[in-house]
């Protein structure tokens, strides 16, 4: 049994996504068809063309039939898929895999949600009926037991980490606000970051990812037929999916300074695609910040940097812009946004734009030395969560 | 006949306190002077009675027959409140389980009940009392919960034996509350007063007549319900100690006063002491006890003054929000959903009695109990093991201001427990800035919320105080 990977098989021929933001004119019907409609014409078919769909949506519709019915597809096979906060990659890996298995020639993943209706700060809440034991922490707070964490693994200062951590904020708000489809698109200091007031141990709002709705969507069709759609198609290196069992809630030694699901999904993805240095082989990362402290740890547990230095790393701007790796050059979910269900094809969105180069010239980044982007993409908590990594390239290996 | 007594005791007064200077500061009214005590906005009459029954039968090796729960603030009116006592205790389903409850009489009945019965009794009585803000109700009354188990010499050692007692009843409106209502009212004091002292006076000789005894045979007096003052007073002119009431510092605990003066009593008793317990309501009952050399042997643990020292101050304002009297912000996330009454019956041993599994081949211990291990081991091969006894030291903490909870923010922390075990668990009885990272926490069971008037009940962590960790 091994995981082999479907390198160069498939490849991505069209993309789209919403502005992300509080669309309260906007219905998940409307931001689905937006999506699609954009996701059609950049790959310059029809979406009656079409073999099958993946519908990746969190917490906003239930079924295949939730995207059948707002773009009338009739006929086909329709599937939604809910992976927590990884749903939007795991639609594409599954449309990914049914194009691979030559069951379809294309195929679309689309994810989107709409969480704003609820009248309620934060996501949708799952309601299904337990014993009533089930911890009730929010997801800040559970990521927020990070920084303690880390702090006293390596015998950093907490406030140096506060800093740190507001050092992201910062540079995925300066990201963010040269796109226009971001959320957020105001640049703000570290400094002032800091002063914000806490709302989870140390984070402040300001190392939240944002809450949005919005849609994003790819259609994947086989390698060798990529050509005929795109002069330049994204050739799908890696898929990698891990499901933690839980473990770190149980286990006392699982010590919060480490995600090892994604860690070991990273290190499946490298395999598959054959990469040995992930630092000098990626272009740039677009990876799950959905709070501050993830992205700091992300570092390590991706391959970026040694255990215990991503804090450095982040303070000499290794993933800045312009740095040796840029990471979540779109602003992140810190600025872009985070509507559940989308978030992944979004993320796959930015490596569609940045390796094509067609990202705006103020936010474009250098593809002298890589040509291949990775997404990371995490659902879950410390200590049980799922992880996706995907890695796409420009070019067939 | 068999001698019946005390076998063990426990009690549990809140960690919460309620300065009354602090009423008067708030509503201009009161005397202000010391404190009460307050049940958390978590607890309830049956999660303090669980707490009071934990400290009771802490090391005990009684075969325990029968559980009385007392109370005049049930959590439930229709379902039994005994049988979530019995769930948290981990009792044997053949243990008979069953409520009193109605009037502040009924404590001493069941007392007397489990006393008169040759059954291994454990008798559970616990109040919440709370009056319109600014009322001597209000000030005046106490939270607090009481455990005794009854037994005869055969069936454990006494601390105490039973020398008999007596109950005259007299019918008058003296406090009241019609069903629903959330506080009792009381006619004017002074008929009271005077219908209680003579008739004290009767069941007084009558009991000493039925126990053979007179009074100068009896050492200690302990007077409770309405009226105590103007009892004890009489009391002492006939030369009986009588002990402090514990009003100045918890207040009146209602249905658990007469016990809680018992236990308080016994808290420090010497050997070889006669006492009588008098209970005011709706009559009198007296109840005569004569201690034993157990109560010197006996290692105490947890006295009521020993909790007292571990009381931390609540401002008046959350205590009115505890108790529901004033309405106050939520944070804006949706509220919880009742809890599935068939999910929590399947894990019914983890949910209540907090009981864990431990795998039999890697000796890895699993909480919440599971059917599979985390790192090997065959299906279904785990012992249950309960950890509710067990100390935890906190791995690493944070303070949530954002989810939903009656008492914003919530105090969470990842919990390592001695001998193994983990558990992410919510805090209780204490504040951020109380409690760090490597601090060490013992479980309490509390109501986590009520939703569709299902109480949520499940075990928090509270931090060890500095006294406890000491010793």
């Amino acid at each position: 049994m091994a995981s082999h990977g479907i390198k160069d098989q498939v490849a991505i021929i069209g993309m789209g996504c919403t502005r992300f933001g509080e669309h309260w004119d906007k219905s998940l019907e409307d931001l689905i068809i937006e999506a699609a409609e954009e996701t059609t014409k950049s790959a310059g078919i029809e979406a009656e063309s079409i073999d099958a769909f993946w519908f990746g949506t969190s917490q906003s519709a239930a079924s295949g039939i939730s995207l059948a019915t707002p773009l009338r597809i009739s006929g086909k096979p329709v599937t939604r898929v809910e992976n927590y906060c990884a749903t939007g990659s795991e639609a594409l890996r599954q449309a990914c895999y049914a194009v691979a298995s030559g069951a379809y020639d294309s195929a679309m993943a689309l994810g989107a949600e709409k969480v704003k209706d609820s009248g309620y700060q934060g996501l949708n809440a799952f309601p299904m009926p337990t014993d009533g034991t089930n911890r009730t922490l929010t997801a800040a707070a559970m990521f927020s037991l990070i920084l303690p964490a880390y702090a006293k693994r390596y015998e950093v200062d907490e406030d140096e980490l506060r800093y740190v951590i507001a050092r992201i904020a910062e540079k995925n708000h300066s990201n963010g606000a040269k796109n226009e489809l971001a959320q957020f698109r105001r640049e703000v200091s570290a400094e002032k970051i800091c002063e914000m007031p806490s709302i989870a141990g140390r984070l402040s709002v300001m190392d939240c990812a944002g809450v949005a709705d919005g849609a994003a969507a790819a259609i994947v069709v086989r390698a060798e037929d990529a050509l005929k759609y795109t002069d330049k198609p994204l050739y799908v290196k890696a898929l990698s999916l891990v499901a933690g069992d839980s473990s770190g809630l149980v286990d006392p030694d699982f010590d919060f300074t480490t995600l090892p699901e994604c860690v070991d999904a990273a290190h499946d993805a490298y395999s598959q695609a054959g990469i040995k240095d992930p630092k000098k082989e990626l272009a740039m990362a677009e990876v799950h910040d959905c709070f501050t402290p993830t992205e700091m740890i992300l570092m390590e547990d991706l391959g970026f940097c040694e255990k215990g230095t991503a804090w450095q790393e982040v303070l000499n701007g290794t993933f800045d812009i312009d740095g040796e790796l840029p990471v979540n050059t779109d602003g992140g979910l810190k600025a872009f946004g985070h509507p559940v269900g989308a978030s992944g094809l979004r993320m796959f969105y930015e490596t569609w734009l940045q390796l094509r180069s067609e990202a705006p010239n103020d936010r474009s980044i250098s593809l002298e030395s890589a040509k291949q982007a990775l997404v990371h993409n995490l659902g879950g908590y410390p200590g049980e969560m799922v992880s996706f990594v995907g890695i796409v390239g420009s070019e067939i290996s | 006949m068999e001698v019946h007594g005390i076998i063990s005791y426990g009690t549990y007064i809140p960690r919460g306190c309620l300065s009354r200077s602090s009423i008067v500061e708030f509503t201009g009214k009161g005397s202000g002077e010391g404190t009460r005590s307050v049940a958390s906005y978590d607890e309830n009459t049956t999660t303090m009675g669980v707490e009071a029954a934990r400290n009771a039968l802490h090391n005990s090796e009684v075969d325990l027959k029968k559980l009385y729960f007392t109370t005049v603030m049930p959590a439930y009116m229709d379902k039994t409140n005994a049988t979530n006592i019995h769930a948290a205790l981990q009792l044997d389903d053949f243990v008979e389980t069953v409520d009193f409850g109605n009037s502040t009489r009924s404590a001493v009945g069941a007392l007397s009940v489990a006393l008169e019965s040759g059954s291994s009794t454990l008798a559970v009585t616990a109040d919440l009392r709370t009056g319109p803000s600014g009322s001597t109700e209000e000030s005046a009354g106490g939270d607090a919960a009481t455990a005794f188990l009854i037994g005869t010499e055969e069936q454990g050692k006494l601390l105490a034996e039973y020398l008999g007692g007596v109950s005259i009843t007299s019918d008058f409106t003296d406090r009241w509350r019609v069903p629903g209502e959330p506080y009792s009212q009381v006619w004017e004091e002074r008929f009271g007063e005077q219908v209680y002292v003579p008739l004290v006076d009767r069941a007084w000789n009558e009991a000493l007549n039925r126990v053979g005894m007179k009074t100068e045979d009896v050492n200690t007096v302990l007077v409770a319900g309405l009226h105590s003052r103007s009892v004890a007073k009489s009391i002492s002119l006939l030369d009986i100690k009588v002990p402090d009431d514990l009003t100045g510092r918890i207040g009146n605990t209602g249905a658990t006063h007469p016990s809680l003066l018992l236990a308080n009593f016994l808290d420090d008793a010497e050997a070889d002491q006669t006492v009588a317990l008098i209970v005011l309501a709706d009559g009198c009952d007296i109840l005569f006890f004569r201690t034993t050399q157990e109560v010197e042997n006996r290692k105490s643990s947890n006295s009521i003054s020993d909790q007292i020292d571990d009381q931390y101050p609540v401002p008046y304002g959350k205590y009115l929000s505890w108790r529901g009297l004033l309405d106050s912000q939520l944070p804006n996330r949706p509220p919880p959903v009742r809890p599935s009454s068939s999910a929590a019956k399947r894990r019914n041993d983890w949910k209540m009695g907090f009981v864990g599994s431990k795998d039999n081949t890697t000796g890895i211990i699993h909480m919440p109990p599971s059917r599979i291990g985390i790192k090997g081991g065959d299906l279904d091969d785990m012992e249950k093991l309960p950890m509710a006894n067990a100390i935890g030291t906190i791995e690493t903490m944070t303070v949530d201001n954002l989810v939903y909870s009656p008492n914003s923010p919530v105090v969470f922390a990842v919990v390592n427990f001695k001998g193994g075990g983990r558990l992410p668990v919510e805090l209780t009885d204490t504040d951020s800035e109380k409690v760090d990272i490597g601090d060490q926490v013992e479980m309490t069971f509390r109501c986590l919320y009520t939703a569709d008037g299902i109480h949520n009940y499940f075990w928090k962590a509270k931090p060890i105080t500095k006294r406890k960790g000491k010793s």
